[in-house]
């Protein structure tokens, strides 16, 4: 959590001088979902994120500059320098690419759930997305799909309880995203997304549904992004001033909150991750700018 | 050499590709259907069990997304759509996911998927039944697509299709089905990108698509009995096209008539016509001829199916504008 938050940190630092340009979605006070469920995970599980999923990477064990070198759009960056903040992959990590369309990855990650499952495999796909995923279709067939087939598939859905600017209640009219699943039978949890363990709990349930062939469950973490929908700002800047909560969420940081629980001593971790967060970023400036005479490659594999 | 219609050719291209390799499924709309698919996926769910063919809800996005997914963990989906119309519930998994994707990460992997579509036109169905939407996805970077026009290409391209690393549509139609001809019995491909010539002949080049490929064929009969010679040319792919081929024959006729199946407007036809007049300016005699659809949605009563899809005469009008001749005066 504490790595996946300086790196963030230091993501959101260059976005402020421009050193990246890409548009960063940051997942800053939600470090304890992505934790949480990489935790409960094993190699050969797949995690499918989307816009928002430098955590995701990390969590699972992405390279540090990986990351910095692909937001900086070198051609040394996790996917080659070709995706930027939004499109991460490390498929030994089991990240096969990160899709910003929301609920994009919900029907992937159901598609290798069913690869796993045709081929009598035991892993477990997890597909993160968001609150506003739920507003898309798509999100609601592959629930019933997934039921159907009995697919070994986790749907992680990340509330913080903002679609971008609009919070959930000019969305929808109740407060029931853990209902999502019931509809097509598949079982729903909620949990308080700043208790990673109470994630990893959840998390742990699902997948042994899932490896039993059991079937897909839903957990909905309840978080908050301390930072704007997209870029370093809280959005305060430009007149989203959400509800008046960042206060009180700030408050509630689910990194101090483990740290006070396990007695541990956070300033030594930072700053041993830090250490670690300037070498990746040394090295990833290092990485080359991609050439321009190249742009027609990879538009197909061969 | 043994002789199969068209749909036979798909299903035994089917049956082929998923006994050589674990990797084949199927998913889609009826697929345990006796009648969806037109016979071309017939009893497949009993042979290779319902695992394997999935007959899936009516969740077009959804189930496309799903095949996408398999593809990139390892597996080689054959996604159906027993219409192309109802591709277009999934045009996100499609464009956004798998025709990107290679190249979103710089080539360190790639879906390799085929989306079998089927065009099914006439029969008074109107115009959400009825669409040939290839135009539209030919414009797309990193997403091939084919259109067969004869038995042996419609198995020789699935079968390419589905060992190509990268995503394919394939697109069927079944007008086409009832054509026979000569197929080999074993496994082979025929090259995606690579064009047929049907007909050598020195007048006039018809480049035709999918059923205005049959049709070329027909018109070039008849032209054949006015005295002119006209050089067929079957697409066969759609992306990429053969530019080559094309543009070899238009070199040596100077006078080319594209015959798609699909509307005029930003069509496949302008697309070819337009690269004709780029790199064969010099070469041409007359303008390049397209036959198309007009650009209105399919009608559904009878008479106006007739006046809506272009025959044969068309493509012979066609020609004998571009040599000169006035309309109804050959022969």
């Amino acid at each position: 959590m504490l790595r996946i938050r300086r790196a963030e940190e230091a993501i959101a630092e260059m976005c402020q001088r421009g050193e990246v340009r890409c548009p960063c979605h940051l997942s800053i006070g939600q470090e304890a979902v992505a934790a949480g469920v990489s935790a409960a995970l094993i190699p050969g599980d797949t995690v499918w994120g989307g816009h928002r999923s430098h955590g995701h990477y990390l969590a699972q064990g992405g390279s540090l500059e990986g990351l910095f070198a692909e937001v900086l759009g070198r051609t040394t960056g996790c996917s080659g320098g070709r995706g930027g903040s939004m499109h991460l992959m490390a498929p030994e990590q089991g990240i096969p690419g990160t899709v910003p369309i929301v609920a994009g990855t919900i029907p992937l990650a159901a598609g290798a759930a069913l690869a796993y499952k045709l081929r009598g495999e035991t892993c477990v796909a997890v597909a993160f997305f968001g609150d506003g995923a739920l507003e898309e279709g798509s999100v609601h067939e592959t629930l019933n799909l997934a039921a159907l087939y009995k697919l070994p598939m986790i749907f992680v859905c990340e509330n913080n309880l903002y679609s971008s600017h609009l919070h959930w209640s000019e969305r929808r009219v109740a407060d029931n995203l853990d209902q999502a699943g019931a509809f097509h039978s598949v079982p729903g949890a909620r949990v308080d997304g700043n208790a990673i363990e109470e994630v990893y709990e959840a998390t742990r349930q699902a997948v042994a549904r899932a490896r039993l062939g059991a079937g897909p469950s839903f957990i909905e973490c309840r978080t908050f992004r301390w930072r704007g929908h997209v870029g370093a700002s809280s959005d305060e800047d430009v007149g989203v001033h959400r509800r008046g909560e960042l206060a009180e969420w700030l408050e509630y940081d689910p990194i101090r909150r483990a740290a006070e629980k396990l007695a541990m001593d956070l300033a030594a971790d930072g700053a041993e991750i830090d250490r670690e967060i300037e070498r990746a970023l040394a090295a990833a400036r290092r990485g080359s700018l991609p050439e321009a005479g190249r742009i027609g490659e990879h538009v197909c594999a061969s | 050499m043994r002789e199969l219609n068209y749909v036979q050719a798909i299903h035994e291209a089917h049956r082929q590709a998923m006994a050589a390799d674990r990797r084949v499924f199927l998913i889609g709309q009826g697929l345990w259907s006796p009648w969806y698919a037109g016979g071309s996926l017939e009893n497949l769910d009993r042979e290779f069990g319902r695992n394997r063919v999935l007959d899936s809800p009516v969740s077009e996005n959804a189930v496309t997304g799903m095949a996408v997914g398999a593809a990139l963990a390892g597996m080689r989906p054959i996604v159906f759509h027993p219409r192309l119309d109802f591709l277009l519930l999934a045009m996100d998994p499609v464009i956004n996911q798998a025709a990107n994707w290679s190249y979103l990460f710089a080539g360190q992997s790639s879906v390799p998927l085929v989306i079998r579509a089927v065009i099914n036109r006439g029969g008074e169905q109107g115009a959400q039944h009825s669409q040939a939407l290839h135009a539209m996805f030919m414009h797309v970077p990193g997403l091939k697509t084919v259109m067969p026009a004869t038995p042996a290409d419609a198995k020789g391209l699935l079968l390419a299709a589905i060992e190509d690393p990268n995503p394919v549509l394939y697109i069927d139609d079944r007008w086409l089905y009832s054509e026979t001809g000569p197929v080999p019995e074993e496994i082979y491909r025929i090259p995606i990108g690579e064009a047929a010539v049907r007909r050598v002949g020195r007048d006039v080049t018809i480049v035709g698509i999918s059923w205005m490929a049959a049709q070329a064929l027909e018109a070039a009969d008849v032209l054949a009995t006015q005295g002119i010679d006209a050089e067929v040319i079957d697409l066969r792919s759609l992306k990429p096209w053969d530019q080559v081929r094309v543009l070899d024959s238009a070199r040596k006729t100077g006078r080319v008539i594209v015959a798609d199946p699909g509307w005029r407007t930003a069509g496949a036809a302008a697309e070819i016509a337009a690269t004709v007049a780029a790199e064969a300016f010099h070469d041409l005699h007359a303008p390049v001829e397209r036959v198309t659809l007009p650009d209105a949605p399919a009608p559904s009563s009878r008479v106006e199916e007739q006046a809506y899809y272009p025959r044969p005469s068309a493509i012979v009008e066609a020609a004998w504008r571009a040599l000169g001749r006035r309309v109804g005066a050959a022969a």
